[in-house]
């Protein structure tokens, strides 16, 4: 029979070799340095609302450098210059400014996020193709989001209740429309009503529009589909309402329009920069074919 | 070395046996261990939040997080009503499951559903939480007048199917620990067999059933993907008669909405996993109230 002591050394060894087994493999599986000798791995993350042309991007640019491979995911653009924070992707992609806590955060831990506009895109509020109301005013549609409206009748729409729709606060999108609509530019503390629906996806808020009279939601040009319906917008009660393209937006004329970014860790060098160096230049043709609007 | 084989092959039984023993106990011991890991490490993370945020913010009534607002209760108050609604549908409905199962149907029925109910659980969250969106929704919204058919009472029917499994399962076990004395008294005194059942076996099993809809309600207050897809998420507070026809927020789905995008450390992080120490707290509460149940039915002898 083994002796007490040797079985307790014995049963400390076990548990001390699963601490230690426990505490090595985050390190044995921590990143691999990349080896720029054959190919170049590029990680680029972020926004929802660009994921979809991060990708056409990454399909042309390939096939013309195929020594590059690029993977995109998508998440929010606070989810990508969270990973870029965190020294995980060398692309964030965000469809609003990072802001000044992410920036101090991403110095803190030597990243030096260096910004670039790569396309523009309209914010389309859209409703149910049966609803009748086909324009509103940025007042209005502010009125609405903090639930100062809440009739479609009060818009000279129908006597329905208005379902607000919107995206989760991660969403670039999300911040933009709180800070040019629902606050219209101006400091104040203006907040989405409670009961608007945050949206996990662009899709959630589609799947909900196409099948929901009383909804409205917004979106990025380029998620909406012919079942939804876009409301043309005016900046202030008498001027004209305008619907959104790549010429209303252009020209200035669509008031909801945003750059779109794309935050490189550190000055971008050898295939990095060539890639961003293609995006500004020929990967403006694929801007256009998603809904984007082109930079000028 | 020569030695007797006998003395030495039992020599080596007792070594495996108690190197068996050992690597059993460690590995129970562990189980506990992970829990406890896991509270040390939501203390840790979640704490902070209540030192960083003024309580009359963390418990007001306005869930903002990108402009500092962490009013958690219309939160707590969500996950509590989706959960209570879903066990008012599930657990009539389980129990009556159960007891069909165990003392109505025959025995090729039996054969037939308890795998049935089996694969009921094995169902992927998402898939229901997909269903509830696609179909359940447009019918709570036609139906019943709501603006949106994603609201609390959606996730609750949603979140009713994911707990009946674990309810129809263990109600099931308690009514089969009722022995057939019972039974076969039950009928000799000249009562009908629903008055068997009704009277003389559930009553026997009661303590099992409990625990059975605390199990069940441990299942549902946890549930994540299909509450965040069919719930609508929005962070208003449920009062009134009308909020289970309303959308609203549960802790889990605020928590897995937000948590890929917070910046590590920062305030709203810290809410977060504040949040899922509540939610822990809430959710061992639950679980010690049913151990406690099972404990004093086996101080009562054995009885279910």
């Amino acid at each position: 029979m083994p002796h007490p002591a040797r079985r307790m050394l014995l049963l400390l060894a076990c548990a001390l070799l699963l601490l230690a087994a426990g505490c090595t493999s985050p390190q044995s599986s921590a990143p691999v340095p990349a080896t720029p000798a054959v190919a170049v791995n590029i990680q680029n993350k972020g926004s929802d609302t660009i994921v979809n042309l991060a990708l056409a991007w990454v399909e042309a640019y390939t096939a013309i450098h195929p020594e590059v491979s690029i993977s995109v995911t998508g998440g929010g653009s606070g989810t990508g210059i969270a990973a870029m924070i965190n020294g995980t992707v060398d692309i964030a992609n965000a469809s609003r400014e990072i802001k000044a806590e992410e920036y101090e955060a991403a110095r803190a831990n030597g990243i030096e996020p260096v910004e670039f506009v790569v396309a523009q895109d309209a914010i389309a509020v859209v409703v149910h193709p049966e609803n009748p109301v086909t324009e509103l005013t940025l007042q209005q549609i502010s009125d609405i989001y903090t639930g100062k409206i809440t009739n479609w009748q009060q818009v000279g729409g129908e006597d329905r209740p208005i379902v607000l729709l919107s995206r989760e606060s991660n969403s670039g999108t999300y911040v933009y429309f709180l800070e040019n609509v629902v606050r219209m530019g101006e400091e104040s503390d203006l907040l989405l009503s409670p009961d608007t629906l945050l949206m996990p996806s662009s899709e959630g808020i589609g799947a909900e529009v196409r099948q929901n009279r009383n909804a409205i939601g917004y979106d990025g040009l380029g998620y909406v589909t012919p079942a939804e319906k876009m409301l043309a917008i005016a900046r202030e009660p008498g001027e004209p309402y305008v619907l959104p393209s790549s010429t209303s937006v252009n020209d200035g004329s669509y008031p909801i329009a945003r750059p779109l970014y794309m935050y490189t860790a550190g000055e971008p060098s050898g295939a990095l920069a060539d890639y961003m160096a293609w995006v500004l230049g020929e990967g403006q043709q694929q801007v256009d074919d998603l809904g984007f609007v082109p930079l000028p | 070395m020569p030695a007797p084989t006998a003395a030495r092959s039992a020599r080596q039984r007792s070594n495996s046996e108690w190197a068996i023993e050992t690597l059993i106990r460690m590995l129970g011991v562990s189980t506990i261990g992970i829990v406890a890991i896991i509270f040390l490490f939501l203390l840790t993370e979640g704490v902070p939040a209540f030192f960083q945020v003024p309580l009359d913010n963390l418990f007001g009534s306005r869930w903002y997080p990108t402009s500092d607002l962490f009013g958690a209760l219309p939160l707590l108050l969500g996950s509590l009503l989706v959960t209570l609604v879903a066990m008012l549908i599930a657990f009539p409905l389980g129990v009556m499951t159960a007891v069909f199962v165990r003392e109505v149907a025959p025995n090729w029925a039996r054969e037939l559903l308890k795998p049935m109910i089996e694969v009921l659980a094995g169902i992927p969250s998402v898939v229901l939480g997909f269903f509830g969106m696609i179909l359940l929704a447009p019918v709570v919204r036609t139906s019943l007048g709501a603006p949106t058919g994603l609201t609390a009472l959606t996730g609750a029917l949603v979140l009713a199917y994911m707990a009946l499994p674990t309810i129809i399962s263990v109600a099931e076990d308690a009514l089969d620990a009722v022995p057939r004395s019972y039974r076969d008294a039950g009928l000799a005194m000249g009562a009908t067999q629903w008055q068997t059942i009704w009277r003389v076996v559930v009553p026997a099993a009661r303590s099992g059933i409990l625990m059975a809809l605390m199990l069940g309600m441990g299942r549902a207050i946890g549930e994540t993907m299909a509450v965040m897809m069919v719930t609508g998420n929005a962070a208003r507070m449920p009062l009134g008669l009308d909020a289970i026809l309303r959308p609203v927020r549960t802790m889990t789905a605020t928590i897995a909405a937000e948590m890929g995008e917070v910046a590590s450390g920062s305030t709203h992080y810290h809410v977060l996993f504040g949040v899922a120490l509540i939610l822990f707290v809430l959710v061992m509460a639950i679980t010690l109230a049913s151990a406690s149940v099972m404990f004093r039915r086996r101080e009562r002898g054995g009885l279910r």
